[in-house]
């Protein structure tokens, strides 16, 4: 196995621990729709002490992109430019709004802090959504590996849909990671209600998704793409089934896995693409005209296999500090 | 204005507005991190309980900061691929390395610790509580070293080979002891502590001087980071010092900008004041100090230094028919004499203030109002930090890195003005309402918490 696929993986295995820690963060912060202030802070307690460590796995993605694939990393970031700039704008209210929210007690303080929260959930999982199918769909990318469509045509209504499954589906993974960390059992009883209906929307998106991939798209005609994406309807229907009987860790663990094998899967389908030419095949952006030279790749393999353990380790260290689920006296605590 | 000069303008703009929370960030840390040492090795019941609620207390304008600094943080890792893709491609090889290595060593440390830190007070061990934050210290420390890395390659760069039209990396040794790096990174070290340090002085000093309640506990702090800040201005001006010596053989001719030098002399003057006229490349007006410069430069008052007309002669040799004249010289020159003021003024404040605490304490409560007078003080050591980026990043034009590849080739090559301007003014927008907003919420907590010996 070359150094290329080496890192093809590596930066899967990113966007995989992205999409599923940053996923349960975006999808809190989503919850937090519509409920009141003392609920809102409870959710808030729940992913206060590991949000900002999950948020570096989207960091070390984009990093570890720019190292291993420059050009993807320029072609990429420069394509999504009025996206990303939005994302930005999303994480930096979100961000700033963990911190301030509680500083003072008048409830407009922290009325629009919260509204900061989930203007920073909603937006970006939306965005990583219409990026993923954009990416899997292909984008007008020409001979200097350049875009030259416009924002709008990264608007699709395939790309939309594709949005909206993300938010869903992080909805649904943010909801059962509450349904193990809060204590109130009125309030929990309720977030599994919501986690139910958000599980069963997500295959319904996921489905209709799944529909224009077939009609618009090249992803479904590899074997084990298919593979990966039919275990990820089942380990959402296994999700669902242990939100409505009440098992919380059992549906954590399944949109946890459902998020893994979804992301596994469409890196399958990319392989050994990575940005998809709409124009012609022969410029898409692979693992070996976007990437670095044997010498940097090696540098960062090792660099990586030494400490990415190391993060898991601290961080699974960390979650297992703050095992115990929050209790509405706990948000007095900050 | 084209989609350039705004990326251009952009850049600056986000970048300046990060590197005021990244100082406070690498020099707070360390103080909250020694503060909460002490409280942990302190002996008595009462001092530990006022201690404790010192680390609290600077630990919440920390975080504050902190929060800021992290949120800037991630749109200047965006930028070099949304705005200078062209950048990206020529350079990834070599600037993806360090960038990919911050968020691997030292992002998720701080991130992951930080959070430990603000929730485990009463989940962790005393010892392994302060441990978070040493950790914390370390990877801010530890991240400002490879953007530092990073930087010093587009400033001054090494172990590279150019092959198929972009930089690749040859020795990543290289890369990182980088003699540019040294002085880069021991200086923006001290900046922190200084501006660190100094904003605790200018909180303490406030707190003395208006709330009679924390009057005494916050003494305490005030001496500590006097003394802290006294470390950092010494250790900023002894590495600029050394960094603006090496700058004679490492890029002389940001050197030549900075101090408005066209001709090379021998020896050559130091000019405090100029009126710089670019477009003839001379000086219509000058005060100068005789051999002052080459003293400067060579520890010795005789000794050349090349002016700016010679090495854009010598550049021309090297890279072919160009302006390779930093385009805005008097821009550097004033920017390093305001950096140097600056410095000087601290020096000056920190020393009187020391003075005041260590031997005037009993006639404190007579200078209150000079204490009150603090917070006026408290923009010095952040026009510093600007000033001393501007001028690197100036003094880079009009490469991007430097002998390698100039600015105007690096922009990303789709983006429209238009686009440009919407990002541009928004972000200008959110960091604005963002700043009202967060130094709103520091100064009332400042304000409106007090530290008694009662639990």
């Amino acid at each position: 196995m070359d150094l290329n696929i080496v890192w093809f993986i590596l930066i899967m295995v990113l966007f995989t621990g992205f999409f599923i820690l940053e996923g349960f963060d975006y999808g809190v912060g989503m919850m937090m729709f519509g409920r009141p202030k003392n609920e809102r802070s409870q959710f808030v307690r729940a992913i206060g002490p590991v949000w900002d460590g999950n948020e570096v796995w989207m960091i070390t993605a984009g990093g570890a992109t720019f190292a291993a694939f420059p050009h993807v990393y320029a072609t990429m970031f420069s394509t999504f430019y009025i996206a990303l700039f939005l994302m930005l704008l999303a994480l930096i209210m979100r961000g700033v709004a963990f911190e301030l929210r509680g500083k003072f007690q008048y409830s407009d303080w922290t009325n629009f802090w919260d509204f900061g929260i989930m203007f920073g959930s909603f937006v970006p999982a939306l965005l990583w959504g219409v990026a993923v199918v954009n990416l899997l769909r292909g984008l007008p990318i020409d001979y200097q590996m350049h875009y030259i469509g416009t924002f709008l045509d990264l608007l699709s209504p395939c790309a939309l849909l594709g949005g909206i499954f993300f938010m869903l589906l992080f909805a649904f993974h943010g909801a059962n990671f509450l349904l193990i960390k809060i204590a109130d059992k009125k309030l929990l009883h309720e977030l599994q209600q919501k986690s139910v209906c958000l599980g069963i929307s997500s295959l319904i998106a996921f489905a209709l998704f799944a529909g224009f991939a077939f009609a618009d798209t090249d992803i479904l005609a590899k074997l084990s793409t298919v593979i990966f994406l039919g275990l990820t309807v089942a380990a959402l229907i296994a999700s669902c089934a242990g939100a409505a009987s009440g098992c919380g860790c059992k549906a954590f663990i399944s949109s946890t896995l459902a998020i893994a094998l979804l992301t596994i899967g469409f890196f399958t389908a990319l392989f050994p693409r990575i940005m998809v030419s709409s124009i012609s095949p022969d410029l898409s952006l692979n693992i070996y005209n976007a990437a670095s030279t044997p010498h940097t790749l090696t540098l960062m393999t090792i660099a990586a296999a030494i400490f990415v353990p190391i993060v898991l380790i601290y961080q699974a260290w960390t979650y297992r500090i703050f095992k115990e689920r929050v209790t509405p006296a706990d948000i007095h605590y900050h | 204005m084209d989609a350039l000069i705004l990326s251009r303008l952009q850049f600056a703009i986000t970048t300046v507005y990060h590197f005021l929370f990244v100082p406070v960030t690498l020099g707070l840390s360390i103080f909250v991190a020694l503060l909460e040492t002490w409280y942990i090795n302190s002996g008595s019941y009462e001092e530990r309980i006022k201690l404790k609620k010192l680390v609290k207390f600077f630990g919440t304008i920390f975080l504050i900061n902190f929060a800021m600094g992290v949120v800037t943080g991630i749109v200047q890792e965006f930028h070099f691929g949304m705005n200078w893709s062209e950048y990206a491609r020529f350079m990834g090889d070599i600037f993806g390395a360090p960038l990919a290595l911050e968020a691997l060593t030292a992002f998720f440390l701080e991130s992951t610790f930080i959070g430990l830190w603000i929730f485990g007070w009463d989940k962790l061990s005393e010892k392994l509580h302060c441990l978070c934050i040493w950790i914390v210290a370390f990877g801010s420390n530890l991240s400002a070293f490879w953007i530092l890395v990073a930087n010093s390659f587009m400033q001054h760069p090494v172990g590279y080979a150019i092959e198929g039209g972009r930089a690749v990396m040859t020795d990543f040794g290289e890369l990182v002891t980088n003699p540019y790096v040294f002085g880069e990174y021991s200086h923006a070290f001290f900046a922190g502590i200084t501006t660190g340090g100094f904003l605790v002085i200018v909180v303490s000093a406030w707190k003395i001087a208006t709330d009679e309640v924390s009057r005494e506990i916050f003494v305490r702090t005030l001496r500590r980071a006097v003394l802290y800040t006294l470390v950092g201005v010494l250790g900023v001006m002894g590495s600029g010092h050394m960094h603006a010596q090496y700058l004679a053989e490492g890029n002389p001719m940001k050197l030549a900008s900075f101090e408005a030098l066209w001709e090379t002399e021998n020896p050559a003057p130091f000019a405090v004041v100029a009126d710089i006229n670019q477009e003839a490349r001379r000086n219509n007006f000058e005060i100068l100090i005789p051999n002052m410069f080459s003293f400067m430069v060579h520890n010795s008052f005789d000794g050349e230094v090349k002016g700016i007309n010679d090495l854009q002669r010598e550049a021309v040799e090297k890279y072919g028919s160009g302006y390779y004249i930093p385009n805005d010289v008097r821009g550097m020159f004033w920017s390093f004499r305001a950096m140097v003021g600056a410095g000087g003024a601290l020096l000056f404040i920190v020393f009187v203030t020391g003075c005041l605490v260590f031997f005037c304490r009993d006639k404190i409560k007579e200078h209150l109002c000079c204490l009150k007078l603090m917070p006026l003080l408290l923009p010095i050591p952040f026009i510093a930090n600007s000033a001393g980026w501007y001028i690197a990043e100036a003094g880079r034009q009009p490469w991007i890195v430097v002998g390698l590849q100039k600015t105007a080739v690096a922009v990303s090559p789709n983006l429209s003005a238009g686009e440009v301007w919407i990002t541009l003014i928004g972000f200008t927008a959110i960091y604005l309402f963002l700043a009202v907003l967060a130094v709103f919420a520091a100064v009332m907590f400042i304000h409106r918490t007090q530290i008694t010996e009662e639990e």
